[in-house]
């Protein structure tokens, strides 16, 4: 297949965007792209966006976006994968340009989460789990997870402050993003304070649902050489599942399908895991990403806590594996569907070395983990030099 | 693929895998925050996701857990009322 290439990226900060409409946020991150690119125009958009439908009142918004930003014609469509859709939507593009049917394409995410608040906003997140088995019950994506991680410490044993070290990094990261949403770095010692909002997940745990868009461009490498100073190859794309509910899977502390997507993704690169310089995981909640690590084979199973335990010196800008380095979705913000396209934005300012006070030293290889559902759905990226 | 199945009739009883105290509630459930979600471990092996009801005391992981019929919600105060599957804990 054709090797593809990134040319173009833009993002919004992630914020509580009440005064923009969807299609305003898109505009913001599309214009940047382009003109990073140098582009007028592109072949194909493809959008990710999870909760348009259902807190906006808008589905079906690729061709709206396209409409807005003076794109009419164009080939436009939207991807759902719930809160993967920002990377399956990536993939959509990928696909497209490895294909040789688009030349040039424009992937965006795009969400506004704070347009509702409370039960309302609970109930229209609420359409990426089981309608039946999980939703009906009165559960909530933030009630799944909190039972992982009560299973979790129940297992090994272990108090609530193991997960610590994540959110300080995570905040730590995201306090010199000026993209970020909340930069305040937490203190240590106040995680297990934290006010619960589902036992044992915490304030300080749960990322903030914010609203934002991200955009990048992509086009072949051979083109892209030509285009721009640095561009960043795609070099794994992977997508897998698994079972729809969590009541359903035969362990529910393996992300199984974490382990297979980025085993696919790693292959397709033919990388080792020990040669990722940094990665960017679906932070959503504490538990996962430990759980992501064990999945990945960097921890034992049940380890994935002593992983992260020395924090700064491994899962720090300077550590061995830097996690989260812009902020991830705790710092940065959670703008779910859109999420996948920040991953992706903010991993190719670290590989082109613009990524200021939060560049990573000799960063060359990133992987990118975005996850649907109680990541039911798994989509890695591997973005190289 | 498979796509052969069969009724079976479960027992009921089971035990406490996991739970929670959820605080934010999707709409419909507002008028029974907080409340636990559960993961029952049946006797017949299968796990299922249900809210723990009829609490005096804190659960625990191990619990004995029996199956009751409940309201889960309702569509507002006119609309239909929906009935399904909750677990109480048995000391």
């Amino acid at each position: 297949m054709t090797q593809v290439a990134i040319v173009g990226i833009g993002q919004t900060p992630v914020a509580e965007h009440w005064d923009k409409s969807l299609q305003e946020l898109a505009q913001d991150a599309i214009t940047q792209a382009l003109t990073d690119a140098d582009l007028q125009t592109v072949d194909a958009l493809y959008v990710g966006n999870a909760y348009g439908g259902t807190i906006g009142e808008q589905s079906h918004v690729a061709p709206l976006i396209a409409d807005f930003v003076g794109l009419v014609g164009i080939e436009a469509w939207t991807v759902d994968a719930g809160d993967a859709a920002g990377a399956a939507a990536l993939r959509a593009g990928y696909l497209a340009v490895a294909s040789g049917a688009v030349e040039t394409a424009l992937v965006v995410g795009v969400e506004k989460m704070t347009d509702r608040v409370g039960s309302a906003r609970e109930g229209a997140r609420n359409t990426s789990i089981h309608a039946e088995l999980e939703n009906l019950q009165g559960a909530t994506l933030t009630s799944l997870a909190a039972l992982l991680m009560q299973r979790y410490l129940h297992e090994q044993g272990i108090s609530l402050s193991a997960f610590e070290p994540l959110s300080i990094n995570a905040h730590l990261n995201g306090s010199s993003n000026p993209h970020a949403m909340y930069r305040n770095k937490l203190r240590e010692g106040a995680f297990a304070k934290a006010p619960m909002v589902s036992h044992p997940v915490s304030l300080f745990d749960r990322a903030p649902d914010g609203d934002g868009a991200a955009a990048v461009i992509l086009t072949r490498l051979e083109h892209a050489q030509d285009m721009v100073p640095t561009p960043v190859r795609i070099v794994g794309s992977a997508v897998s599942t698994d079972q729809f509910a969590i009541q359903d899977r035969q362990h529910l502390l393996k992300l199984e399908a974490v382990t297979r997507a980025v085993d696919r993704a790693l292959s397709q690169a033919q990388l080792d895991k020990d040669s990722i310089s940094f990665a960017e995981l679906h932070d959503a909640f504490t538990i996962l990403s430990v759980l992501t690590l064990e999945a990945m084979g960097l921890a034992d199973y049940g380890k994935g806590w002593e992983f992260i335990a020395n924090g700064q010196s491994m899962i720090g800008r300077t550590g061995k594996f830097p996690i989260s380095t812009m902020g991830g979705l705790k710092s940065r913000g959670n703008p779910s569907g859109a999420t996948g396209v920040y991953q992706a934005v903010e991993a190719t300012l670290q590989l082109r070395g613009q990524a200021g006070d939060n560049q990573i030293a000799d960063a060359k290889t990133a992987l990118l983990l975005n996850l649907g559902g109680m990541a039911t759905t798994a989509i890695a990226h591997i973005l190289s030099l | 693929m498979t796509n052969e199945t069969n009724a079976y009739q479960f027992s009921g009883y089971g035990e406490l895998y996991s739970y929670t105290l959820l605080q934010d509630p999707p709409s419909g459930y507002e008028w029974q925050a907080p409340y636990v979600i559960a993961l029952i471990k049946l006797d017949e092996g299968p796990m299922v996701l249900a809210q723990l009801t009829d609490l005096d005391a804190e659960p625990q992981i191990g619990d004995r857990v029996q199956m009751v019929t409940r309201k889960l919600t309702s569509d507002g105060s006119t609309g239909m009322i929906v009935y399904g599957y909750k677990f109480r804990t048995i000391r």
